[in-house]
């Protein structure tokens, strides 16, 4: 055997084993997120009940429902999306539409970057020097959701901006040689192409928002309430610090196990329709442009 | 335009009611307020630093000579202590003459140290108020212990703070980084075009788990592993930490260096391929090479999520703030403090001012961590040209 013949299995020896390993590894991570899925639903779907989602939190939140986390995490979604998603979606509109490439863009597209990258723990101190004590809002849903919709606007602000990209620029053109305004172009051609992928981008977004606890923790998050807020200066509960709470810190840790795993399969499924949702509606639409 | 300028503004924003806040710490007494330590009208020592005053009243620190003052033995006084110098009946039905008594007791022992509220302070007081030294930047990042509430004077250093951030950050990294990379490698270079598009999807669903979800894992499956498996007192660890943050790493490692693999040009891997290269042998000598940086920027950014990280590592280090020696220690990072902490710290006080200074730590070192990928990601299309 020739030392030639040698050498190349020996590359195809190692580029097997090196291949092996790695196609090991990926479907390893894979069965990880199954493993950790599969311990939440199997742990948890026993607790899923009618009442569980529509009772109070009873016998020092060892019993009952998780009613009132629901509503917060709810209202906390309503009120951070309805300041960030008009923002964010402005934003990108600005950014990609309007300013010439340069220096403030840059500076811009730099901004949106730090922001995304600054801790959750940070915006949490930010929200409570700022709208919690120096404004008065004091600890209630619109401290917290100001606080969130912070949080998730680089998010809002970079899949609009990705999908106006999208829009290829002969639709602009075209709409701009037929003598419509920079405005029209804009709101009646680009806007409604890229709208599908901008509400994928919404959806991804409100999955985010649900499921973040630091920013909450002293803005708005309460222990426990006996009543449903009735306004926007009003504490909440909220499931994913509800579920802190209860798995490291309730009356009763042993008792409240079985809660805690409803609530994390609760936070689950959430993010599971959202990103199901949100990946859905992009095959969907991404089909039906390119059949166009 | 506000609309654009949103994200600067916000970004302005943060940094000024952080640094704001977080500035109150060094600029007065770590003692709480309404509160005075007083000595003999004899003794020279004029002022302490907070480390020394807390080795006094740990009685580590016997004698003023140690701490500059003339050769005579320390007696310790908290208000607690004045029963043992003056009887019930002294001291009047509703302690009305504890301020002078206090002050006599001042008066007639020349090596005491006393600490007591200010509403005790007699009007003729002839003791000596003590000057203590405000704390430093300097002292505040090197100091070792971190007692923020200890009476009588506050302990503000994080060392062992950043240390143990580190320490969880950089095994995380350890962990995750080599796993994320082989699975970068097989998504883009040698899984076929349906499993990636069947793969991809499912590993940035890990990216949408709640961090209070994995920490929530962590507790009922990870830290009880660690606990049998090393056979420890608690399984609350740097490495139960560093573990849960591996796998909330994983995705943004995965598909930053996946996408930095896949922009390698074809040219450049066929050009390999028609020498007579292995396709594993292009791998590592032509397309890890050209991603380099990308992958730089992935790990880096990874560490930027790690540090960061609040709830998963509060729930499973165990939250003991001592310098680590071992990955099987608790540890305590700076956010979990933060989360830990500020909910019993009064609004405006020292505690609060101090929670708000790590806060711009941690801001300082993510904003650094944001540039440095920039820089990373910049030189690369810099090399291309």
């Amino acid at each position: 055997m020739s030392t030639e013949n040698k050498l190349a299995r020996k590359k195809r020896m190692n580029q097997k084993i090196a291949f092996g390993i790695f196609t090991a590894i990926s479907y390893s991570i894979v069965a990880l997120l199954f493993v950790i899925l599969a311990f939440i639903v199997i742990k948890g779907i026993g607790v899923i009940s009618w009442e569980f989602i529509t009772a109070m939190p009873s016998n020092g939140m060892t019993e009952g429902g998780i009613f009132p986390a629901i509503v917060g995490t709810l209202c906390l979604v309503f009120a951070s999306m309805i300041f960030a998603f008009p923002v964010g979606v402005f934003a990108a509109i600005y950014m990609n539409e309007y300013v010439k490439d340069g220096w403030i863009k840059k500076i811009i597209k730099q901004m949106t970057n730090n922001l995304a990258g600054v801790p959750s723990i940070v915006f949490g101190l930010f929200g409570m020097s700022l709208f919690v004590n120096k404004l008065g809002f004091g600890d209630s849903i619109l401290a917290g959701g100001l606080t969130l919709g912070l949080l998730v606007l680089p998010v809002v602000i970079r899949t609009t901006e990705e999908s106006l990209k999208a829009v290829d620029s002969t639709f602009r053109q075209a709409s701009l040689g037929l003598g419509a305004s920079k405005w029209q172009t804009t709101s009646k051609v680009v806007l409604p192409i890229a709208f599908p992928n901008i509400i994928t981008g919404l959806i991804l977004s409100i999955g985010r928002v649900s499921g973040e606890t630091a920013p909450i923790l002293f803005t708005v998050a309460a222990y426990f309430l006996p009543k449903l807020p009735s306004s926007i200066f009003d504490q909440a509960m909220a499931l994913p610090y509800h579920l802190y709470v209860i798995a490291t810190s309730g009356t009763n840790i042993e008792k409240s196990r079985a809660m805690a795993y409803g609530t994390a399969l609760i936070l689950i499924i959430i993010v599971l329709i959202s990103n199901l949702l949100a990946n859905a509606l992009r095959k969907y639409f991404g089909k039906k442009v390119k059949m166009n | 335009m506000l609309s654009g300028a949103a994200t600067s503004i916000t970004v302005v924003l943060i940094v000024f009611f952080l640094f704001i806040e977080g500035a109150g710490v060094f600029s007065r007494k770590p003692i709480d307020d309404g509160f005075m330590l007083a000595v003999n009208a004899t003794n020279s020592v004029k002022t302490l630093h907070p480390p020394q005053i807390k080795d006094i009243f740990d009685q580590k620190i016997t004698n003023w000579k140690e701490v500059g003052g003339e050769d005579r033995p320390i007696v310790l006084f908290r208000t607690s202590d004045i029963t043992e110098y003056y009887t019930e009946e002294e001291l009047g039905p509703n302690f009305e003459y504890f301020p002078e008594k206090l002050n006599e007791l001042i008066q007639k022992q020349p090596g005491i140290i006393a600490f007591f509220s200010d509403k005790y302070k007699s009007k003729n007081f002839s003791g000596k108020e003590l000057d203590i030294d405000k704390i430093s930047v300097y002292q505040f990042l090197s100091g070792e212990e971190w007692f923020p509430t200890a009476q009588p004077i506050a302990q503000m250093g994080v060392k062992p703070l950043i240390y143990g951030t580190l320490w969880v950050s950089f095994g995380a990294i350890l962990l995750a980084l080599p796993i994320g990379l082989a699975a970068a490698i097989y998504l883009s270079e040698i899984a076929k075009k349906r499993t990636r598009s069947l793969l991809k999807p499912l590993i940035e669903l890990l990216a949408g788990i709640p961090s209070v979800v994995y920490g929530f894992f962590g507790l009922v499956v990870i830290v009880p592993l660690i606990q049998s498996t090393f056979n420890l007192p608690v399984g609350e660890t740097a490495l139960a930490g560093s573990v849960v943050l591996a796998i909330m790493a994983l995705p943004t490692i995965i598909t930053i260096s996946e996408d930095a693999m896949r922009n390698t040009p074809r040219a450049m891997k066929e050009a390999s391929l028609a020498l007579g290269a292995s396709k594993w042998q292009t791998i590592y000598k032509v397309v890890m090479p050209y991603s380099a940086s990308g992958i730089t920027a992935g790990a880096i950014l990874g560490i930027g999520r790690a540090i960061g990280e609040t709830m998963a590592v509060l729930m499973v280090t165990g939250n003991a703030a001592v310098i680590p020696h071992t990955f099987l220690a608790p540890v305590r990072t700076i956010p979990a403090t933060i989360a830990a902490e500020l909910g019993e710290a009064p609004n405006g006080g020292l505690h609060y001012e101090a929670l708000f200074a790590l806060g711009c730590i941690l801001f300082l070192i993510t904003f650094g961590i944001n540039m440095l990928v920039e820089l990373v990601t910049n030189s690369k299309s810099h090399k291309k040209h």
